[in-house]
């Protein structure tokens, strides 16, 4: 096979990926758990993220020479948290004014798709207009080297940071919402909306707090993308598109799932592009979902609204 | 707020306009102040849109620019009449809607009446007849290569998105297959005698371009079962995922079939049409008239086959399935063969605006055919209002004559800002579309009122 002699450098490299996807996606399969709804502005989320953690850096980091140790540490961590933030509170605000609107309405639900696509347009092009349309490289913030090798595939700096940086993340919300009584209220509203809130769940909050906390990880995904690569104003648009399959692959709804999906999409995405040209990548892609839907048509682990995890 | 909190020091009375504002702050409701919110966040945003751009080196520039104080100071101004003018409407609304209601009714009357809707569809074909030659060439080309197309597109997605309810997001991969089609069947068998074919690959046969419609259309249609008979099975959201990546496939795999299609270059040198039958001779040229006409003719002849299928028991069964599958199925329709039949329609209408395009402006290539556009129709069917065919030419017509229209007034690049923000307050005023059919609006206005979903998209146990 073509990927066998760079088997677990591909690896690798596809996890680095995969992290990033499976951050994005829980966004999309959050909101879809409680409002069933593709967020299409999620990829907006993740851009204003990188946006969000380039000006923090901009404004601490010395551009000529590159940070060590603690300090890069630190900055690295002030800028996962300036991204989701801002992540945050732009998810916030396009649930409440593209959205929340429409829900009390009970508009159709393709009103919901245009407006989010209204929405994602609008954001995306705004700022490019007050950003530029120029890629905006990211300062160094620690120097990128191998760290130590595993079956002689190199890992490098950049892939061990995005991996705790996602790990952590991943874990925490895994608890979030099978632990806290926030999660509860999010599975109580995926379940069974009109229940929950007969119950006595306060379903626009719990929405709200959905969005929140899709676009926190939203925004961390987009600042350690923008840290790898570079942060444009259309940089949400690729990896948006990807997430959605990888939350699609592994069952839409569900987060395990999505991490499984992101994982996974990631890994085959780089293996395939080892025996094609890298042309191929985005139809590996869409035809691994293709697949899979036509034999799991729920995903690969199937749809679990508002099961625990 | 300091608008009210300094009433001129007049008031000792109930005549006087201190008073009076502070009688109108105390009957204030709490959604008044949220809707005051509201507008004061539009208003920093329109000044946004509007105001400087920024660039890479001075990321801050654009906001600064934009904000600066007499300009915002202006803007926030204007939110706050916004403001006034929707609380006055909410409070009045009632009474202004019951003294319209006699009025609504003739209107309802007059619109429903089937002798106006055919004058009104006779007017609007010879206003689309007699108005384009006066026109500059930038507006024919305007109608020609992007209204006329994207109408029939529209037209052909709203049998999938408006009549059977199928979500289709990569719908514009049929538009390539027709304009690609095309492409390869006006090519020769072979290059001797200085034939230049569009494709490196060559065709069997040399297929004057007006006859390739058929082709086209076949290969749309096999196209559409092709994708709709293993995929069409899923559910809402997973076949909109499934036609996107569809779409995407379809585009990269032109785009890197360089022996093939050309690749990212295209095709180029398509001919224009032509009829060359016994003693009827034609050809379009590069005037853009005849291609109007054409086009014009082809839409009128597929508005009213579709307007004669949506109620024909083929319509009614897709109106079943898109009010409630399950509902459908049980009352045996089959939904499958339905659901393709709708899928196929859809497909063979985008090859017919393929072959079209392709023919008139003579080059087609990959970037044609990117995702957003797939988006873009669907956005069209959706403002015009779903599942109405008149809604749908309205809804492409005007939201492509928006963005060129703005061309003029605003940098080119930033003309989608506008569009963006237009949806998203269309949807929120008026999620039903310009014109919606009148069995949509109804579905809508129920659903609003708490009586049923909306449409069966919404998953199984999730009507939020």
């Amino acid at each position: 096979m073509c990927f066998t002699h760079s088997f677990w450098q591909l690896t690798i490299s596809g996890l680095s990926d995969g992290f990033l996807y499976a951050l994005i996606a829980l966004g999309y399969t959050l909101v879809y758990g409680v409002l069933q709804l593709i967020n299409f502005a999620h990829s907006e989320v993740f851009m204003s993220g990188g946006f969000g953690g380039l000006f923090a850096v901009q404004a601490v980091v010395d551009s000529n020479k590159t940070p060590h140790g603690v300090a890069s540490v630190m900055y690295v961590l002030l800028g996962v948290l300036v991204g989701a933030l801002v992540g945050g509170a732009v998810a916030f605000v396009l649930e409440r004014v593209a959205y929340r609107p429409l829900r009390r309405r009970n508009a159709p639900k393709l009103a919901f798709l245009i407006s989010a696509i209204g929405a994602s347009l609008f954001l995306v092009n705004i700022a490019g207009k007050e950003f530029g349309r120029l890629a905006i490289p990211m300062p160094n913030l620690y120097t990128n080297g191998n760290v130590f090798s595993v079956f002689g595939a190199q890992v490098q700096t950049n892939f061990v940071v995005i991996a705790i940086a996602a790990a952590l993340m991943l874990i925490f919300l895994d608890r979030l919402v099978a632990k806290t009584r926030l999660g509860q209220g999010i599975r109580a509203v995926a379940q069974d909306a009109d229940t929950a809130s007969l119950m006595g769940v306060n379903i626009d909050r719990v929405i709200s707090q959905t969005f929140v906390i899709g676009g926190l990880l939203g925004g961390a995904a987009g600042f350690l993308f923008g840290m790898v690569f570079n942060v444009q104003y259309n940089m949400g648009f690729t990896p948006g598109v990807k997430a959605f399959t990888a939350a699609v692959l592994g069952g839409i709804g569900n987060i395990r799932g999505a991490v499984l999906g992101g994982l996974l999409l990631g890994v085959v995405e780089n293996l395939g592009v080892s025996c094609v040209q890298s042309a191929w990548r985005d139809v590996i892609a869409f035809g691994i979902l293709v697949l899979v839907l036509l034999f799991r048509p729920t995903g690969l682990l199937g749809e679990r609204l508002g099961r625990s995890a | 707020m300091s608008e009210f909190a300094n009433p001129p020091a007049s008031g000792d009375g109930d005549s006087g306009f201190g008073p009076s504002v502070r009688r109108i702050v105390a009957s204030l409701t709490d959604s008044d102040w949220r809707r005051l919110g509201g507008c004061m966040f539009a208003a920093v945003l329109v000044a946004l849109m509007t105001g400087t751009s920024g660039n890479a080196q001075h990321l801050t520039a654009g906001v600064t620019g934009s904000l600066f104080r007499p300009r915002i100071v202006f803007f926030l101004l204007i939110g706050l009449a916004l403001w006034a003018v929707m609380t006055a409407w909410t409070r009045y609304r009632d009474d202004i809607r019951d003294g319209l209601a006699p009025a609504r009714k003739v209107q309802a009357e007059v619109t429903g009446n089937r002798w106006v809707q055919y004058g009104g569809f006779v007017a609007v074909l010879l206003l689309a007849i007699l108005i384009p030659p006066q026109l500059s060439v930038f507006w024919q080309q305007v109608l020609v290569s992007q209204i006329g197309v994207f109408v029939l597109l529209t037209i052909g997605l709203n049998v999938v998105v408006g009549f059977a309810g199928l979500l289709d997001l990569g719908y514009i991969a049929f538009y390539a297959i027709g304009a690609y089609t095309a492409a390869y069947f006006t090519g020769y068998p072979d290059n001797k005698r200085g034939h230049i074919s569009p494709l490196p690959v060559h065709p069997p046969f040399h297929v004057n371009p007006f006859f390739v419609f058929p082709l086209a259309v076949i290969a749309c249609l096999i196209a559409g079962l092709l994708l709709g008979a293993p995929t069409l099975r899923l559910r809402g959201d997973y076949l909109a995922i499934v036609t996107l990546g569809f779409g995407e496939i379809v585009r990269i795999v032109i785009n890197n079939s360089e022996s093939v299609t050309n690749g990212p270059r295209g095709a180029f040198g398509i001919p224009h049409f032509s009829i060359d039958v016994w003693k009827l001779k034609y050809h379009w040229t590069l005037d853009l008239m005849p291609y109007w006409y054409l086009l014009v003719a082809i839409i009128a002849i597929v508005f009213v086959l579709f307007r004669q299928l949506e109620n024909s028991r083929v319509g009614r069964a897709w109106t079943a399935i898109r009010e409630d599958e399950v509902a459908a199925a049980a009352t045996g329709i089959p939904t499958l063969k339905y659901k393709l039949m709708a899928f196929a329609i859809g497909a063979s209408t985008s090859g017919l605006a393929g072959v079209i395009f392709a023919s008139e402006v003579g080059f087609v290539a990959p970037d044609n055919f990117v995702l957003i556009n797939s988006l873009l129709v669907l956005v069209y069917v959706i403002f015009g209002g779903m599942g109405s065919l008149p809604g749908a030419v309205a809804g492409a017509s005007f939201l492509i004559w928006l963005p060129n229209k703005l061309r003029d007034l605003v940098a080119p690049q930033d003309r989608f800002i506008y569009f963006g923000a237009l949806l998203v307050v269309m949807m929120i005023f008026r999620p039903q579309g310009v014109f919606p059919s009148r069995r949509r609006a109804r579905e809508i206005g129920l659903a609003e009122a708490g009586s049923g979903g909306a449409d069966a998209m919404a998953a199984p146990g999730g009507a939020l």
